[in-house]
C-alpha cells in the first residue's frame, strides 16, 4: 500500500527524541501520553473511520486492560510481562461479548449502544469492592526488563512507542489485505460485501475486537506507568475524547489517530499551562477554549488534519501492476453441454400487500444470454435479489444445479458461482479499482487476519491481486487500475462492477443495467465482452432498458409486467409479441 | 414494600419521566431536523435552571452577556456568508435579530436583576436568553457543518457541550443552587402529595407534546421541518430553506431544555454540570423510542423515571449502571425487530 520508509524515519525520530541534549523531561511524559491516546485511536480509526460502526466505549477496553493488570500484579503478585497477554484477552473477550450484543445494531443505535455500557461499565468500575471502587488500585509494580526498571517516564516511553509503531504497521498490513478489503467495504453497507461471500458480521466483530485489544494495550501500558488506576480515566468523556481524537486527525486514517492524539494531547497541555497567564483567576477557561477549537478545527477540516495535510503533498499515485502471470484455482465446471442451471418456480415475492413478483417462472441453460426487460416497477431487480438470496422468496423454488438456494444467504449463492452487478452502482469509492475488484475474489484467498497481520499473506494476495488485475484488463479498464473507484464516471463504475462479479469465477453472471450510461462504442465493447463470456462457458442473465442492445445480443428474453411474465422467447418473436407492446407502449397496437 | 413507598416512588419517577420525555422530544426533534445529536442539551437545562435561580435571588447572570456576545458571532458569520449578495435589508434584518434583541434582553435582565423580580419575569427572561443562545448555536457551530457526516456533527456536539458547561462554571461558580417554586402550594389525596411544583411539570410536559403534534401535524413550518427530516435534499428542491429548519429545530429544542430546567430547579440542587447526566437520561428515552416517535419516547421516558426512582431506592449505588444499561436489551430487540436495511452513508 505504502511505502514503508516514513515509517523507519518516524520510528528512528521518535527513537532518537529522549537523547536529545537538554530536552525537557515534561515533554516525554507528554509523549507518552500522546502514545497511550494514539492506541486507542488507532482501534477507533479502524472501526469508526474504516469499518463505520462508531464507539463511545473504548475508555472501558482501556479500563478493563488497565484494571487486569492491575488487579493481577498487585493481589496476585504476577510480573507485568505475564499480565500483558491477560490484558490483552480480557479485552478481546469482553469485546466479544459485548460485541455480541451490541454490533448488530444498525445505524445510529450502535454509537448509541456503545455510550450506554461505556457509562454503564464506567460506574461499575467505581462500585466494586474488589477493584477499590472510587479510590481504584494502588502500588502496581513498574516494567522491569532484568534488573533495569521503568519507574519514570523516560523509561516507559520506548515501551509506549514500540507499541504504537508496532501496532500501527499491524493495522495498516490488517486493512493491505483480503480481510482489510472486506472490512473496508463494511462502510458502504452490508448488500455489496454479502454478495461476494464477506461474512458481514464476522468483520464487524473482528475490527471490534481488534480496537478493544488496541485499547486494552494502552490500559496495560497506562497502569504502569501511573503504577495507579481508578475509574476517572475511562468513564464517558474518555470515550468521546478518544473518539475525537480520531475524528480531528482523520478517522480513515491509521497515521490519523497518531496525528490526532498529538493535537488533541498538546493542545489540552498547552491550554491548561498558558491559559492562566492569560486570563488569570477563572476556573474552566481551557475547557471553553479547548471546545471552540475543537468546532473551528472540524469547520476548517471537516475531514481530519491528516488528509488535508497528505493533499498538501505531491501526489504519488499509479502502484505497481500485479504479476498477472499468477493463477487462482479456477472452478471445477462439471456441466453437462445444454443443461439447466438456474431454474426459477412460481417465484412469488410480496411486501405487505404489494406482489413484487407474482409466480414467475423461467430458466437459464449453461453457455446462455438471457435477458429479462419489462417497464418500470415490473420485478426484474427484485428478481435478481431473490436469486442471490439478498431477499428470501415469500414462495416458490429456485434452484441452481438442481439444487434449491430459495433459502440460502447470499455468501451460499455466491458459492455456487453465481455473481452479480447492482442497478445502484456499490463501490467503495474511496478504494483504488484494483482493490475494489479484489473483493470479487474474496472466496478465492484464505488468508485470514492474523496471517495478515504479520505479513504472512502476501502469496495469497499476490495471486488474488493478480486475477483481479486480469478481469480489469479483460473489460477494457487498465488504464484506470489504481485510481479511485469514485472518481471514474458512472458508465466506467459499472464495467468495474462487472470486472468485479468476474472475479467470482462465476457459472452465472447476473447483470443489473450493465450499458446505462455508456456510450454506443462503449456498449457494443460491452456487448462483445459478453458474447465472449458466453462462448467461453458462462450465462448470463441481465436486465436492460435499451432495446436495442438486448435484442442484438440476448438468446432468449423473459419480459415481466407488474411483476407477471407476460411473454418469453427469442428476440424476433418478442419484437411482434402483441403484449409486450402493449406493456410497453400502454394500447394494443 | 408498603404501598406507600410504592407510590411515592411511582410518583417520584413520574415526576422526573415526564421531564426526561420533554428532553428526549427535543433530542428526537433536533436529530431529526439536522442530524446533531445535541449533546449540550443538558446545558439548556442548567442554563435555564440556573438563569431563572439567579434572576430570582437578585444575581446578574452571565449568560445573558453570552446571549449578546452569540448574537454578534452569529450576526459575523451570517454576514460573512452573505457576503457577495449583501444588502441594506439583510443587514439589517441580521443586526436586528442577532445584536439588537439580545441586547435589549440584556438590559432587561440588568434592570430586572438589581430588584428581585417576580417569578413570571425571571421564567421570561430565563427563556429568552436560553431560546437565544440555542438559535446563535445553530448559526455558530453547526450550519457551517450541516453537510458533514453525523460523526462529525456529533464530535462538535461534544466539543460545544465542553465548551457551555466551562462557560457554565464561569456564570455561575461551582456551588449548587435552588430556585424558587414556579406553582406553590400542594394538596394531598389518600397517602399522596401533590406539590404544586409537579403538577406544573405534568401539565407543562402534556401541554408541550400536544403543542409539538399540532405544530408538525397541522403548520406549515412544522411541515417544513418534517420533510426536511425525511429528506434535506428533498426538502430544498421543494423550497424548504433547511437552515431555517434547523434553526427553529434548535429554538425549540433551547427553550424545551430551558423550561425543563425551570421546572426541576425548585425540586433538586442543580450544579453548572448536572445537566450532562439529566439530558442523557432523556436520551435513553429517545433511543428507546427509536429517535423518531414521539409517543413512544415520552412512554419510554416515564419509564426511565421510574426505574431509576426504583433503583436508587433498592440498589443506589448501582441506579446510574441500571439505568444505562437498560438500553442494551432494548436496542438489542430494536435492532432484532428491524433489520439492517441498506443504509446510504454520508
Amino acid at each position: 500500500m505504502q511505502s514503508r520508509l516514513p515509517i523507519l524515519v518516524f520510528a528512528l525520530v521518535m527513537a532518537a527524541i529522549p537523547f536529545v541534549p537538554g530536552i525537557p523531561p515534561f515533554w516525554i511524559v507528554l509523549l507518552d501520553n500522546i502514545g497511550l491516546s494514539a492506541l486507542v485511536a488507532m482501534g477507533l480509526v479502524l472501526l469508526t473511520g474504516v469499518g463505520g460502526l462508531t464507539s463511545f466505549g473504548q475508555a472501558a477496553f482501556v479500563g478493563f486492560g488497565a484494571y487486569t493488570t492491575a488487579l493481577l500484579t498487585t493481589a496476585y503478585g504476577l510480573s507485568p510481562w505475564l499480565t500483558l497477554p491477560l490484558s490483552l484477552v480480557v479485552s478481546g473477550l469482553l469485546a466479544v461479548l459485548l460485541g455480541l450484543i451490541t454490533v448488530r445494531l444498525s445505524g445510529h443505535y450502535l454509537p448509541l449502544g456503545t455510550l450506554a455500557w461505556g457509562l454503564g461499565l464506567f460506574y461499575l468500575f467505581s462500585k466494586l469492592g474488589f477493584l477499590g471502587r472510587n479510590d481504584g488500585i494502588s502500588a502496581i509494580p513498574p516494567l522491569s526488563i532484568g534488573s533495569f526498571r521503568m519507574l519514570d517516564p523516560g523509561s516507559i516511553y520506548f515501551a509506549i512507542w514500540v507499541a504504537v509503531i508496532l501496532s500501527a504497521l499491524v493495522t495498516m498490513n490488517l486493512l493491505d489485505s483480503r480481510t482489510g478489503r472486506a472490512i473496508r467495504a463494511l462502510r458502504r453497507g452490508h448488500v455489496a460485501a454479502e454478495a461476494f461471500g464477506v461474512q458481514t458480521p464476522r468483520a464487524k466483530m473482528l475490527v471490534f475486537i481488534h480496537a478493544a485489544v488496541l485499547a486494552g494495550l494502552s490500559g496495560w501500558l497506562y497502569a504502569h506507568l501511573q503504577r495507579a488506576v481508578n475509574p476517572t480515566p475511562f468513564g464517558a468523556q474518555a470515550g468521546i475524547e478518544y473518539l475525537f481524537i480520531a475524528v480531528v486527525g482523520g478517522a480513515g486514517y491509521v497515521w490519523g489517530g497518531v496525528l490526532g492524539a498529538a493535537i488533541v494531547v498538546i493542545l489540552k497541555e498547552v491550554l491548561q499551562s498558558y491559559l492562566p497567564l492569560i486570563l488569570p483567576g477563572s476556573g474552566q477557561v481551557e475547557t471553553i477554549v479547548f471546545g471552540i477549537m475543537l468546532v473551528a478545527l472540524l469547520q476548517l477540516a471537516p475531514g481530519g488534519v491528516w488528509p488535508w495535510l497528505m493533499s498538501l503533498l505531491p501526489e504519488r499515485r499509479g502502484g505497481k501492476k500485479p504479476d498477472t502471470s499468477l493463477k487462482l484455482e479456477q472452478r471445477t465446471r462439471s456441466r453437462a453441454e445444454g443443461g439447466v442451471l438456474l431454474q426459477v418456480e412460481k417465484a412469488r415475492k410480496q411486501f405487505g400487500g404489494v406482489v413484487a413478483v407474482n409466480n414467475v417462472s423461467f430458466d437459464v441453460q449453461a453457455r446462455e444470454i438471457v435477458a429479462l426487460i419489462g417497464p418500470n416497477g415490473a420485478g426484474k431487480s427484485t428478481t435478481f435479489n431473490l436469486i442471490t438470496g439478498v431477499l428470501s422468496a415469500t414462495s416458490g423454488a429456485i434452484s441452481v444445479l438442481g439444487k434449491r438456494v430459495d433459502r440460502a444467504p447470499p455468501q451460499e449463492i455466491v458459492k455456487l458461482g453465481i455473481s452479480r452487478t447492482f442497478q445502484h452502482v456499490k463501490l467503495v469509492p474511496d478504494m483504488t479499482v484494483l482493490e475494489n475488484v479484489a473483493i470479487g475474489a474474496h472466496l478465492r484467498g484464505h488468508s485470514g487476519p492474523l496471517a495478515a497481520m504479520l505479513r504472512l499473506d502476501r502469496a495469497d494476495e499476490a495471486k488474488l491481486l493478480a486475477e483481479a488485475a486480469r478481469q480489469i484488463e479483460r473489460v477494457g479498464l487498465a488504464e484506470q487500475m489504481h485510481q479511485l473507484a469514485g472518481s471514474l464516471s458512472l458508465g466506467q463504475q459499472r464495467i468495474v462492477e462487472i470486472a468485479r462479479a468476474l472475479c467470482v469465477d462465476p457459472m452465472l453472471l447476473l447483470l443489473d443495467e450493465p450499458a446505462a450510461g455508456l456510450r454506443h462504442m462503449e456498449k457494443q465493447q460491452l456487448a462483445k465482452l459478453l458474447r465472449d463470456l458466453r462462448d467461453g462457458g458462462m450465462s448470463v442473465l441481465l436486465v436492460e432498458h435499451d432495446m436495442g442492445f438486448v435484442m442484438n445480443l440476448a438468446d432468449r428474453i423473459v419480459v415481466l409486467d407488474f411483476g407477471t411474465k407476460i411473454a418469453e422467447g427469442t428476440p424476433a418473436t418478442i419484437k411482434t409479441n402483441p403484449e409486450v407492446i402493449k406493456a410497453y407502449l400502454g394500447v394494443a397496437a | 414494600m408498603n404501598t406507600t413507598i410504592m407510590l411515592f416512588l411511582l410518583q417520584d419517577g413520574i415526576t422526573n419521566g415526564a421531564i426526561y420525555a420533554l428532553l428526549g422530544l427535543a433530542l428526537v426533534l433536533v436529530f431529526a431536523v439536522t442530524r446533531v445529536i445535541l449533546i449540550p442539551q443538558g446545558e439548556f437545562v442548567t442554563y435555564g435552571a440556573l438563569t431563572y435561580a439567579s434572576l430570582a435571588s437578585g444575581q446578574m447572570p452571565g449568560t445573558a452577556k453570552l446571549a449578546l456576545a452569540m448574537g454578534i458571532g452569529a450576526c459575523a458569520f451570517e454576514l460573512f456568508v452573505a457576503r457577495k449578495a449583501l444588502h441594506g435589508r439583510l443587514i439589517l434584518r441580521s443586526v436586528l435579530a442577532n445584536i439588537v434583541l439580545p441586547a435589549i434582553v440584556l438590559t432587561l435582565t440588568i434592570y430586572f436583576a438589581a430588584q428581585k423580580p417576580p417569578v413570571a419575569v425571571c421564567i421570561a427572561l430565563s427563556l429568552a436568553i436560553v431560546a437565544m443562545i440555542g438559535l446563535y448555536l445553530y448559526r455558530i457551530a453547526f450550519q457551517p457543518l450541516a453537510h458533514t457526516s453525523v460523526l462529525v456533527l456529533l464530535i462538535a456536539s461534544v466539543g460545544v457541550h465542553l465548551a457551555m458547561q466551562g462557560l457554565g462554571l464561569l456564570f455561575f461558580g461551582a456551588e449548587g443552587q435552588r430556585g424558587p417554586a414556579v406553582l406553590s402550594g400542594a394538596f394531598t389525596a389518600g397517602s399522596l402529595r401533590f406539590t404544586g411544583q409537579s403538577i406544573t411539570v405534568y401539565g407543562i410536559t402534556v401541554a408541550f407534546i400536544v403543542g409539538l403534534w399540532l405544530f408538525f401535524g397541522l403548520t406549515l413550518y412544522g411541515k417544513a421541518l418534517r420533510a426536511t427530516a425525511v429528506n434535506r435534499l428533498g426538502a430544498r428542491l421543494a423550497g424548504i430553506r433547511t437552515t431555517l429548519s434547523g434553526q427553529i429545530a434548535f429554538l425549540l429544542a433551547s427553550v424545551i431544555g430551558a423550561l425543563s430546567g425551570i421546572m426541576i430547579v425548585p425540586i433538586t440542587t442543580l450544579y453548572y454540570d448536572s445537566g450532562f447526566l439529566i439530558g442523557l437520561k432523556g436520551f435513553v428515552a429517545a433511543i428507546i423510542g427509536g429517535l423518531v416517535s414521539y409517543p413512544l419516547t415520552a412512554v419510554a421516558a416515564l419509564f426511565v423515571g421510574i426505574v431509576e426512582a426504583f433503583s436508587s431506592f433498592y440498589a443506589s449505588n448501582y441506579k446510574e449502571v441500571i439505568v444505562f444499561m437498560l438500553l442494551i436489551p432494548v436496542l438489542l430487540l430494536r435492532s432484532l425487530a428491524a433489520p439492517a436495511v441498506e443504509e446510504e452513508k454520508d
